[in-house]
């Protein structure tokens, strides 16, 4: 009978990401309804020592693959290992962040155990005889799907930065198992030789808590600038609307929409930009929206909690040296 | 070279999303489908790739009810040689039981390089390239936004959260296509031309049952409604205090 959660915990560099412990304390939640253990998988190369904290978060066991060559994620190296863990915990569900590491090694496990999988979950509720129900965004979310699954294990992706953190036992520690591989990595035919910096190292829009925004409106590549500044002064990311993408004024990196990236932050700032509904499919579950812009009947006001009607070159800058007095 | 590039039909991207009575589907009024855009760019990297290599043929496949034809011809008409659709009910399916009739499919002919789009926009899901790859025993890159093919080797990048991986790998291979890899090209009236004579089957098929099942769809919670604030420079110290005090972000 599979039993208990299983909780996919992400490492790069050998340090883990908080996608790790969301997955755990996600896991430890689940698990008030669903019973059984709580497994913690990290797989990498010298990780061991960071994997034995996850019990702080609520891990029971931590399950570690600690090897030369998991010291880059690939797919077929990863996948073999997190299913040889599958094969050998049994759990009932598993869970795995929607980071991109996350969203790759998912879909690879999910077919190869032939389990159902639902990817970028923001809501899970289980009940006492083993149900999981899950909710996904579906259409860039303009609509949410409740599923659930017909055979265990359900494999759960979890969109990063929804169910949050939690030390259910602080200072807590488990030793940490090693799980000796029953595969060999010959059948691993493409392999990841190296991670290089995005060209501007900068902070991603998919895992910023402030994204400064810029549109059509910014006028060219150069009109970027006093919002970079602002971003600086906020610690927030740059992002952009499709139109400034496809005018190679920012990369594609930065794009947020239904065909970019799907952003929640804490704080979004939308200048100059109109609010296409495929933007907004993008950044409408953000928790605050600001929107500047010169149009009064721009469609992004209408979504917008703090609108201001004027010309971003003007306002923007103003705002960013009223936050330096106000954060100073 | 045979290529296969497994396309969706999906809701133009502009669809104001309404449930069905059901509780469960989109409501199909005012609906209108069109090539998922990611497909796009799965469908042009292909035709490059047969390009460069001066020889080849690029089969266009899709699991549906058979109104995929329009946007299938479509593909055709920017140069694709053949097209199948594998003819079933989707309403009930998953991404599993979708892959597998790709996979049975694609097995039966000489590809050994498929393409697909990262993600279908009206499930979301990004399931099919690696359900699909699993099922064939290939090896998958997904999200690819740079891809260099060389004999029967490959170099490809995919973006990930603040870098830049680089894979190498061996053929027979699957991909699915990120933004950025290439700027799709548009049918040429010549190509439309030509679209109408090549081989666009229909094959009968059954899926296996989804293991993953749909409960129902809801809408998100609105937003609640905007609110202008001011004008110009006037409302910047108003906007610091609403942050700071109303929305307490800051
Ligand atoms: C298949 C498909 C997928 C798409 N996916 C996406 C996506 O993922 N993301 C996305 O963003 N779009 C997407 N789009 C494009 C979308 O439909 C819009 O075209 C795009 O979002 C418009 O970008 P914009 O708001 O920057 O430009 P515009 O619509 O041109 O708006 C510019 C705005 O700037 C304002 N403005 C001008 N000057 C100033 C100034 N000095 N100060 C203040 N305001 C000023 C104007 O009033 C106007 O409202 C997609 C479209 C399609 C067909
Ligand atoms: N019904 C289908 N027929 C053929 N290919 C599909 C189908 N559904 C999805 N795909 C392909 O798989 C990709 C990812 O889709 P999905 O996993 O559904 O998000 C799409 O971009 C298509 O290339």
């Amino acid at each position: 009978m599979p039993a208990g959660i299983l909780a996919f915990c992400e490492q790069r560099g050998g340090q883990l990401k908080k996608a790790a412990q969301e997955a755990v304390s996600t896991a430890a939640k689940l698990k008030t309804d669903l019973g059984g253990d709580v497994t913690a998988v990290v797989i990498g190369k010298g990780i061991q020592g960071a994997a034995a904290g996850l019990a702080a978060y609520g891990a029971d066991r931590v399950v570690c693959f600690d090897q030369d060559h998991f010291a880059l994620y690939s797919t077929g190296g990863y996948g073999r290992a997190l299913m040889q863990a599958c094969k050998s915990i049994d759990p009932a569900a598993i869970i795995i962040p929607a980071t991109a590491m996350g969203k790759d090694l998912a879909a690879w496990v999910a077919a190869s155990l032939d389990a159902p999988l639902a990817t970028d979950c923001d809501a899970i509720e289980a009940s006492a005889n083993g149900e999981i129900k899950a909710c996904r965004p579906v259409y860039a979310g303009k609509a949410k799907a409740w599923v659930h699954a017909s055979s265990a294990p359900f494999v759960l992706g979890i969109r990063p930065n929804v169910f949050g953190i939690v030390e259910h036992q602080p200072g807590a520690s488990v030793d940490a198992e090693v799980m000796a591989e029953e595969f060999s990595m010959d059948a691993v035919r493409a392999i990841v030789k190296d991670i290089s910096a995005a060209e501007n190292a900068e902070l991603d829009v998919a895992e910023a808590d402030i994204i400064v925004a810029g549109g059509r409106g910014v006028g060219k590549a150069e009109g970027f600038a006093p919002l970079e500044e602002l971003a600086k002064v906020l610690g927030a990311a740059v992002g952009a609307s499709r139109a400034v993408v496809d005018a190679g004024w920012r990369d594609h990196a930065a794009q947020v929409g239904q065909t970019g990236k799907v952003v929640s932050p804490k704080l979004y700032f939308a200048c100059g930009i109109s609010g296409a509904i495929q933007h907004l499919a993008g950044m409408q579950t953000s928790q605050v929206i600001v929107a500047i812009n010169k149009d009064a009947e721009a469609p992004i006001f209408k979504v917008s909690n703090y609108g201001i009607v004027g010309d971003l070159f003007e306002v923007v800058p103003a705002l960013t040296e009223a936050f330096k007095k106000a954060l100073a | 070279m045979q290529i296969t590039v497994c396309v969706a039909v999906t809701p133009a991207t502009d669809t104001k999303v309404k449930i069905g009575s059901d509780g469960r589907s989109l409501d199909p009024a005012d609906v209108s489908y069109e090539l998922n855009p990611y497909d796009e760019l799965a469908v042009e990297e292909a035709l490059r790739t047969v390009e460069a290599a001066g020889e080849g043929e690029v089969q266009i496949l899709t699991v549906g009810d058979g109104s995929q034809k329009e946007e299938v011809r479509k593909c055709l008409a920017r140069g694709a040689h053949r097209a199948t659709i594998l003819k079933t009910s989707i309403e009930n399916a998953d991404s599993a039981s979708i892959a597998k009739a790709l996979a049975d499919f694609i097995a039966q002919g000489e590809s050994q390089l498929v393409f697909l789009g990262k993600q279908a926009v009206d499930g979301d899901n990004g399931q099919v390239p690696s359900q699909l790859a699993v099922r064939l025993g290939w090896p998958v890159v997904t999200k690819i936004s740079k891809l260099v093919i060389a004999g029967d080797g490959f170099s490809a990048e995919r973006e990930i959260e603040g870098g830049i991986e680089k894979i190498e790998g061996s053929l027979p291979c699957v991909f699915s296509t990120e933004k950025g890899l290439n700027e799709p090209r548009y049918p040429k009236l010549k190509g439309i031309m030509q679209a109408k004579k090549k081989p666009l089957d229909e094959v009968e098929i059954s899926l296996e049952p989804a293991k993953l099942l749909l409960d129902s769809l809801e809408l998100p919670p609105a937003r609640p409604a905007g609110r202008i604030i001011g004008e110009g420079l006037e409302a910047v110290d108003t906007l610091i205090d609403l942050l700071k005090n109303e929305a307490k972000v800051i």
